[in-house]
């Protein structure tokens, strides 16, 4: 009776997988984005490009810089010169440097807050998404995305990658886009600018959820914590259960 | 037999009874010996109640319940400025489903076990109250993080109220304050979440235990340990609770710590099911999201709902459906005819038709995030059909049974 | 009976050594619930360091600026205030600030650097109930009539008459108990002042 039962619920397992695999099928494919949040290194430089790119037009308002300063092992100063393209206080928000009124008359819509946008996009999207620009004279921008069709957002990038150009196949009677290839060299080599998209990404991964390494690290501890616990608890429980026969 | 103390036991016991307490319901509570996993839930259940109760009333202390400042003082406030926020807001979020997920296995130990059957039908009848209890809950706290998920969940669940013929619309209105979800409705729900229910779902959970107490535990034999009792009246398959049951459900504790643990340190959102992903950006009236389905503990019902087509433009069978599958488990001790109370002494079959119904109940469970195709609604349409049929043709099937012979004793 | 008695104390290990852990294990669940009262990013970033220009400030003139919610009086006083400072110790309850709290290099008769002698910052906050004092430099001050002809100028709590002088030195018999307090702060430059900062608590 127990391995029917055992059968069954694997076999529910197995389907919900399918299921699952099935509903996340479609779409544009996601490249992973392979980012490690603890190299300082990687986010600051990410830092930085996100000020000088990103800042501009977006704002991380839940962002404090002294917060990124403690937590990236940067100075004031260097927080102060370098992210802090505004000047406001150190103890401030990331406001973008646009107001949204200006961006509301330039581009019809306040661009979204970073804040949070790794958190609710995920990484591997936005690593597709600030990659997968393609050179699309039909749009006003003069660019497209594989994985955010007709986007509203420029490609800020365009110089540093070159010119990039969709890439097709058929499947089954359609024809689908799959990926976007380097046809005109941009200022950066691929392999560098590939490593600042991952800079960026690492950097909006922390400021998703800036406590998110100190948590798992917390964790651990808590873990080895209550195996401890369990070790005295249930030797307790073995020596009251001599009692019951 | 009370006995006399003195000192100051004695003094407060001559003016409250806390010995008298302590031994009609712990130390001398006796409790059948052959308690098994399955019987680790109440107390895991109670274990979830004082992390929310603990974390909510902090969290509390640095929400805002209003449109314009919700979201940021949970995502900016509470998740980052305030000192270990971040980590009471993932206890009381993990906890929520912490809470369904022990809850659902409580039920279903009462459901092989037969825990509702007489005397135990108000035991029960009390549990599915703060079952539904829960969920009022469960969703009223949703909204308040004032999220994307949050808005759209609680507008598709509040317009349900519109399919009602007649007052319907007007009901609906009078639940939101508003004619969308707006501040009204946010303030509203914040104090039924943090003050109402709370108090009714502790009152419910106090009944409930005092319930259980008068009648005694079932257990995996479903014998009455009642009935065989030692010349000095204790049953002789019992033990106290106290401290046998403590120590073991101190050990269970620790065993879900660890599990809940796991999740609030190393993955908070459980993949979008426990905290999802749309959550992550505020709400937005103007824009739903591209998938819109509610929190995991709901989809079954939610499913149920979807999958019973509309009749002359009427949405409402489909609530009908949905409040059904609820109500019907109210009714569960008079559907099952069977007087044996374990899977353990019933009929083969009857194992079998309940794991097709743990099968279909799960299913509906995944089909109920994702979003609808023909194939889909078919299979959730089918699963429907079963769990209504797993229940309604209970009193039939149940007469039905070769039951094996009950032991006199626990085993 | 022996086994027995073998068996009770390890009993009574196991209970002990399980309590204590989760007695521990409490304490460290308290932390983060206790330390979430402290002030939040939000508090800390409106209690950093303000900066006050003082170089329209001018001598007998008093400005007031916000800083951790509180007001903060800036004082320029003449050189005769700063005489009458030297003479008034009679009156005075805490003369040489003993009792009262200032950074160090303000535990001076002018509570002030040396460098700048005449520029006093105090908390506008009374030290009996927190109300704020008011500056009442001369006898021509509508606060002036319960102050006596010989009025030197200081400032005058209207909330339980507190008289302090203008260094903020409370009076003697007063129902405020000590000086106004000093905040710390730091001479950015000869007119801006950075208060809430010095060499000492950066």
């Amino acid at each position: 009776m127990k391995k029917t039962i055992l059968v069954m619920l694997l076999t529910t397992i197995a389907m919900t997988n399918t299921a699952l695999v099935m509903a996340g099928g479609g779409g544009y494919p996601k490249s992973p984005a392979n980012v490690d949040v603890d190299d300082m290194a990687s986010l600051q430089r990410g830092a930085k490009v996100f000020s000088e790119y990103c800042l501009s037009c977006h704002s991380a308002k839940f962002v404090r810089f002294n917060r990124v300063a403690t937590d990236l092992g940067m100075t004031e100063a260097e927080v102060m010169d370098n992210l802090n393209p505004l000047g406001v206080k150190f103890g401030n928000t990331m406001t973008a440097v646009m107001t949204e009124d200006y961006a509301k008359e330039s581009f019809g819509a306040v661009p979204p807050d970073l804040s949070l946008v790794a958190r609710s996009r995920g990484l591997d999207w936005l690593y597709t998404y600030l990659t997968g620009f393609y050179a699309d004279s039909s749009k006003t921008t003069g660019h497209n995305n594989a994985i955010f069709k007709d986007v509203a957002m420029p490609n800020i990038f365009w110089k540093q990658e070159g010119v990039k150009k969709p890439v097709y196949e058929e499947h089954d009677g359609t024809v689908v886009l799959v990926g976007v290839e380097v046809v005109e060299k941009g200022t950066m080599a691929p392999e560098e600018f590939d490593t600042m998209i991952r800079d960026l990404v690492a950097f909006l991964s922390y400021i998703g959820e800036p406590n998110q390494s100190y948590r798992k690290s917390l964790g651990v501890y808590v873990l080895v914590f209550l195996f401890v616990f369990f070790g005295f608890a249930y030797a307790m429980k073995k020596d009251y259960w001599k009692d019951v026969h | 037999m009370e006995q006399k103390s003195n000192g100051l036991m004695g003094w407060i016991d001559a003016r409250f009874p806390a010995t008298k307490t302590w031994e009609k319901h712990l130390a001398k509570y006796y409790t059948p010996k052959n308690f098994n996993f399955w019987y680790f839930f109440g107390s895991l259940a109670f274990m979830v109640l004082v992390i929310q109760i603990l974390s909510g009333v902090f969290l509390t202390m640095f929400y805002k319940p209003d449109t314009a400042l919700a979201f940021q003082s949970v995502e900016m406030g509470i998740m980052r400025d305030v000192e270990w926020g971040w980590l009471i807001r993932y206890f009381h979020s993990t906890g929520a489903s912490a809470f369904f997920i022990v809850i659902y296995l409580h039920m279903f130990r009462a459901l092989i076990y037969g825990s509702y059957k007489k005397p135990r039908e108000l035991i029960w009848i009390f549990g599915m109250l703060i079952f539904l209890v829960l969920m009022a809950e469960g969703f009223m706290g949703y909204l308040l993080p004032w999220g994307q998920m949050s808005f759209w969940g609680a507008q598709v669940i509040i317009n349900l109220v519109n399919a009602i013929p007649f007052v319907g619309e007007g009901l609906s209105t009078w639940v939101r304050g508003d004619f969308v979800i707006g501040d009204a409705t946010l303030n509203r729900f914040f104090s039924l979440h943090v003050a109402a229910i709370p108090l009714i779902l502790v009152a419910l959970i106090f009944v409930h235990i005092v319930a259980l107490h008068e009648v005694g535990s079932n257990n995996p034999d479903g014998v009455e340990i009642k009935k065989n009792k030692d010349e000095n009246g204790i049953p002789k398959d019992g033990i106290p609770f106290h401290p046998y049951y403590s120590v073991k459900d101190i050990v269970g504790v620790i065993v879900f710590l660890m599990f809940f643990s796991i999740v609030v340190f190393f993955m908070p959102e459980m993949f979008g099911y426990f905290i999802e992903h749309a959550n992550f950006e505020p709400a937005n009236p103007l824009k739903t999201p591209e998938h819109i389905a509610p929190v995991w503990y709901f989809t079954p019902y939610y499913s149920i709902l979807r999958a019973v087509p509309s009749i002359a433009g009427s949405a409402f069978p489909g609530v009908i459906a949905m409040g059904a599958s609820i109500v019907i488990l109210f009714f569960l001790p008079w559907l099952d005819r069977n007087p044996v109370k374990s899977i353990r002494y019933r009929t083969g079959w009857y194992k079998i038709l309940i794991v097709i119904f743990v099968i279909t109940f799960i299913i509906l469970g995944i089909l109920g995030t994702l979003s609808p195709t023909n194939g889909r609604t078919l299979l959730a349409q089918i699963c429907t059909v079963y769990y209504f049929a797993f229940f309604l043709l209970m009193p039939f099937y149940t007469k039905l049974e070769k039951n094996k012979t009950v032991p006199e004793r626990t085993t | 009976m022996s086994a027995d008695a073998v068996s009770n104390s390890k009993r009574r290990f196991l209970v002990a050594a399980t309590s204590v852990v989760g007695a521990v294990g409490a304490g460290f669940v308290a932390v983060p619930f206790v330390k979430s009262w402290n002030p939040a990013a939000k508090a800390l970033a409106a209690g950093a360091p303000v900066l006050a220009d003082i170089s329209k400030l001018e001598e007998g003139q008093m400005i007031t600026v916000e800083w951790r919610g509180k007001p903060v009086y800036i004082l320029k006083r003449t050189d005769e205030n700063l005489k009458v400072l030297e003479s008034d110790v009679d009156m005075l309850a805490d003369v040489n600030s003993d009792l009262s709290k200032q950074p160090e290099y303000c535990k001076n008769i002018a509570r002030s650097y040396d460098a700048h002698k005449k520029i006093s910052l105090m908390e506008g906050v009374c030290t009996h109930l927190g109300c704020a004092p008011t500056y009442v430099p001369d006898l021509n001050n509508p606060f002036a009539g319960s102050l006596g002809a010989d009025w030197k100028g200081g400032f005058f709590c209207p909330c339980h008459g507190s008289i302090y002088d203008l260094s903020g030195r409370v009076y003697k018999s007063m129902p405020a108990p000590t000086n106004l307090p000093v905040p710390h702060h730091m001479f950015k430059s000869d007119t801006v002042i950075l208060i809430g900062q010095d060499g000492s608590n950066a």
